[in-house]
């Protein structure tokens, strides 16, 4: 009986939640009801309000319609500070830690302990590593300074700081997107054990298995509407993919198959070619060579060195041996502008620290490259570049209030779309992608490999790289095989190939090697 | 409809951040009215055909300011300062001083283009050190052009031996006391050189860029741009800037007060810059908003003066006007307003994050 009644009054009841951000509804009436001791998946495309949903429960964004209750009494959530004393805590997927503060100071960040003489910190350490043992961290230095710490652990870290307060709801955004599976299992286990403790645990992320691993139920959200709530173990995959996208996934199917018709093995002379590349600490040196028009993916695991091979070929980092040649001749990539005068163009895993220029407009944000590499002495005429960002747009089907919008307005998806169009611009004859489908939802992902494809069949010579194996192997004409920051070898795609494959050719070099 | 589209001018108007900064210049002089209703008045002097009034002194004196807060607001928007713009502007007079000095013929043109040429590659090579401290070298800009404000008025002091001088020199008197078609020519100058500043700034991709690197600078050399050489060319144009200030401010008295020429003028020149609306975390700017900002400047000195308050509560006065203005400009002071004036449900204006709100009060 006193289960029934907690199962039927929820936590956390969100009904008719409306926002309007500019003049821009974000959210029409969206119902979402969070229950102790339950996980509760989030699921939606970009732009479809995920992160508004969040910002609306988190008292970041204030709410225009709608009513918030917790554990029954309306509540205003005016603020983070609100929201914090209505029980809610938060960790978002952009670490927001201080990073030159230690462990311990940024997870009690104001809830130090406080005594009479003011802060102890001695008992503030003691209670921040009891809080980090709790996610399996216990044997982190408290003193040490965060921004040593790798991604993953900063992102547990930033999960910390939301248990301090023993919230009765916790919100994670994203909290998987830059942790391996052995820290997304202690990241798990650590959720598992807040369930138990009776917390209403709210679980964004992109990724279908770990939210089939972890939910409970599902809540899908779709251009800012909601699509329903169901029971994780009542919603098939298939199912929860068509209600997030509205659309089915042959598209995905047709680009492979595309590909693979097309699929040829390269003739001719490569129209980039390094010798013995390589940068101590970074990469071994190694010989690698593009041909017009092929795809090749960097398949490895995270920390292979495939972001570090990547921005070696693109002259982000400059090598201390070997030689680049481009068409035959020789040339130093001293900096990317360098690179991109020479056609190279290279986009970073890192949208936000390394890509797009938030405060600018999305018109600003496209040309950029293509106007640094003019000078700024010979600016691009309205006209012209006009024409190239209603072209982009268009082709990209890039979703934006307009192109004067500044661009921190676009959801990921379309971010990383004008960061295409920002590369694609410069024309280039190479370019390499780090993680381009990265934190964006399955449609945009779609849309992302199929532009890939299409500027492979246009002639330019494309680097995937990314950590989802499926898709390097979808794209990829050849795939460069990376482990422990060196090149094992290089595979030609073909029927026989899969994400096994590869998988195995890692683990056997891992043999070769005992 | 006709209505719409007649008054779209002046909610656009509005909407510029350095909309309050004209606000507050018609209210200072206002109150200058309500104190001598004659205080807008023009009078054309019947010997030379100048106009003459206390608006053409005030244009006069904004001058320098208007140069130096043009400088700045190129220098904050890729995310420096330059405090050295009051010592470099110091020197260039210094330097002007002395030349003419040297020179010695009241009435040569060679002489005075003499005198600006040289106090101009003075400056621009004092500029030229703090883009390379900034750019090469790596220092903070703060740190960078801290020194220089220090080491600026000592390299002043050592070209006129720490000694005011004077000089005469009618050409270079000119352009500081001349008039064309009854205007003063320091302020057909400044506008002059404003314009032209603006004009290469917005036409070519410069503004475009110093933008983008002050934003986000990793993200901008990902997209090829070279933030060294950009940035050397911001300080080098902001200390040539002061550097016709300097070469204004001494020509009024055709005496430079190593001391006091240029005295904190970086700080007038900043908050021009800020009630211009542009960030003091760098990123976008406005070189109109930096005008406006030089305006209130002048108006407000004069008004002080005008007004006959004491000099021991100028820095109080100047700050409570600043301060009001700051308060007005800020998203959040007038959310506050438009809260009170609407229920909430009726609003369309945008609900930002707080998060984001902080970094706009640092705007404002």
């Amino acid at each position: 009986m006193t289960e029934r009644d907690a199962s039927a009054r929820p936590v956390v009841e969100m009904t008719g939640i409306t926002v309007v951000i500019e003049g821009t509804p974000v959210l029409h009436g969206v119902d979402l009801r969070l229950f102790g001791g339950e996980i509760h998946a989030l699921m939606g495309g970009n732009g479809a309000g995920k992160s508004s949903m969040v910002k609306a429960l988190t008292g970041a964004y204030r709410v225009d319609a709608g009513e918030v209750r917790i554990d029954g009494e309306p509540v205003a959530l005016s603020g983070p500070a609100a929201a914090e004393a209505a029980g809610v805590a938060a960790a978002f997927q952009d670490v927001d830690l201080c990073g030159n503060l230690s462990i311990a100071e940024n997870v009690m960040i104001g809830h130090e302990e406080r005594r009479w003489y003011g802060i102890s910190w001695r008992a503030t350490r003691r209670r921040a590593v009891a809080v980090l043992q709790e996610l399996g961290l216990g044997e982190l230095d408290p003193k040490q300074s965060v921004s040593a710490l790798s991604p993953a652990i900063q992102q547990l870290v930033a999960i910390a700081r939301a248990l301090v307060t023993q919230p009765k709801v916790l919100v994670l955004d994203e909290p998987t997107s830059s942790l391996d599976a052995d820290e997304v299992a202690t990241l798990f286990r650590a959720l598992r054990r807040l369930r138990e403790q009776g917390v209403a645990i709210l679980f964004v992320s992109h990724f279908l298995e770990q939210v089939y691993a972890i939910s409970d139920r599902i809540t899908v959200l779709r251009d800012g509407r909601g699509q329903g709530e169901y029971p994780t173990r009542e919603l098939d995959r298939a199912e929860l993919i068509s209600k997030m996208i509205g659309k089915d996934l042959t598209e995905l199917r047709r680009i492979g198959s595309e590909r693979r018709a097309h699929r040829a093995d390269p003739t001719g002379e490569p129209v980039y070619r390094v010798v013995g590349l390589g940068k101590r600490g970074d990469f071994d040196a190694t010989d690698f060579e593009l041909h017009r028009g092929e795809v090749v993916g960097l398949g490895g695991l995270r920390g292979s060195g495939r972001s570090e091979f990547g921005q070696l070929l693109a002259g982000v980092v400059r090598g201390d041996s070997g030689t680049i040649q481009i068409d035959g001749r020789k040339v130093v990539l001293s900096s990317p502008a360098a690179a991109l005068r020479h056609r190279i163009a290279f986009a970073s895993e890192d949208r936000r620290d390394g890509g797009i220029i938030e405060e600018l407009s999305v018109r600003d944000n496209i040309v950029l490259a293509l106007q640094a590499i003019r000078g700024w002495a010979r600016p691009i005429s309205h006209a012209e570049r006009d024409a190239l960002v209603e072209r982009f747009m268009e082709s990209f089907d890039i979703v934006a209030p307009g192109p004067d919008a500044p661009a921190k307005q676009l959801s990921g998806g379309n971010q990383q779309k004008v960061l295409l169009a920002r590369w694609l611009a410069t024309r280039p004859h190479v370019l390499v992608l780090d993680e381009p489908t990265r934190g964006v939802d399955i449609a945009a992902k779609v849309e992302i490999q199929a532009r890939v494809a299409e500027m492979a069949r246009d002639g330019v010579a494309v680097v995937f790289i990314s950590s989802e194996l499926d898709e390097v192997v979808r794209l990829s004409d050849r795939i460069a095989i990376l482990k422990d920051r060196r090149k094992i070898g290089e595979v030609s795609n073909g029927p026989g190939l899969s994400v096994d494959t590869i998988i195995e050719m890692i683990a056997a070099a891992d043999e070769d090697d005992a | 409809m006709s209505t719409d589209a007649r008054w779209s001018w002046l909610r656009e108007l509005i909407r510029k951040p350095f909309f309050w900064g004209l606000i507050a210049i018609v209210a200072l002089l206002a109150l200058n009215v309500l104190k001598d209703p004659n205080y807008l008045a023009l009078s054309i002097n019947p010997v030379n055909g100048n106009l003459v009034g206390n608006v053409v002194d005030i244009l006069r004196a904004s001058a320098p300011i208007l140069m130096i807060a043009v400088g700045m607001s190129l220098v904050i928007a890729t995310g420096g300062i330059d405090l050295s713009v009051g010592s470099v502007m110091a020197v260039s007079g210094a330097v002007a001083m002395v030349f003419m000095k040297e020179a010695g013929e009241s009435g040569s043109l060679g002489a005075a283009l003499g005198a600006i040429g040289l106090a101009l590659l003075v400056s621009a090579v004092l500029g030229a050190v703090n883009g390379v401290l900034v750019a090469y070298v790596g220092l903070q800009p703060f740190i960078s052009t801290l020194i220089m404000m220090l080491a600026g008025r000592g390299i002043a002091k050592v070209i006129t031996e720490g000694q005011n001088t004077s000089a005469t020199n009618d050409p270079f008197r000119w352009i500081a006391n001349g008039f064309v078609i009854g205007l003063p020519v320091v302020f057909l100058l400044a506008i002059l050189i404003v314009l032209v500043v603006g004009f290469v700034v917005r036409r070519s991709a410069l503004g475009l860029m110093i933008e983008a690197i002050g934003i986000n600078p990793k993200a901008s050399r990902m997209a090829g741009i070279k933030p060294n050489g950009l940035l050397l060319t911001v300080y080098i144009l902001s200390a040539v800037l002061a550097g016709i200030a300097g070469i204004m401010s001494v020509g009024t008295v055709m005496t430079v007060d190593v001391s006091r020429t240029g005295y904190q003028m970086e700080l007038d020149a900043i908050l021009a810059v800020v009630i211009g609306g542009t960030s003091l975390a760098g990123g976008k700017f406005s070189i109109g908003g930096a005008v406006v900002g030089g305006l209130l400047i002048a108006t407000l000195d004069k008004t002080i003066v005008f007004l006959g308050i004491s000099s021991s509560a100028t820095p109080a006065f100047k700050a409570i006007v600043i301060v009001v203005l700051c308060l007005l400009q800020s998203e959040r002071v007038r959310s506050w307003f438009v809260q009170r004036r609407r229920p909430p449900q009726g609003r369309m204006t945008p609900s930002p994050a707080p998060v984001k709100q902080e970094n706009q009060e640092v705007t404002a």
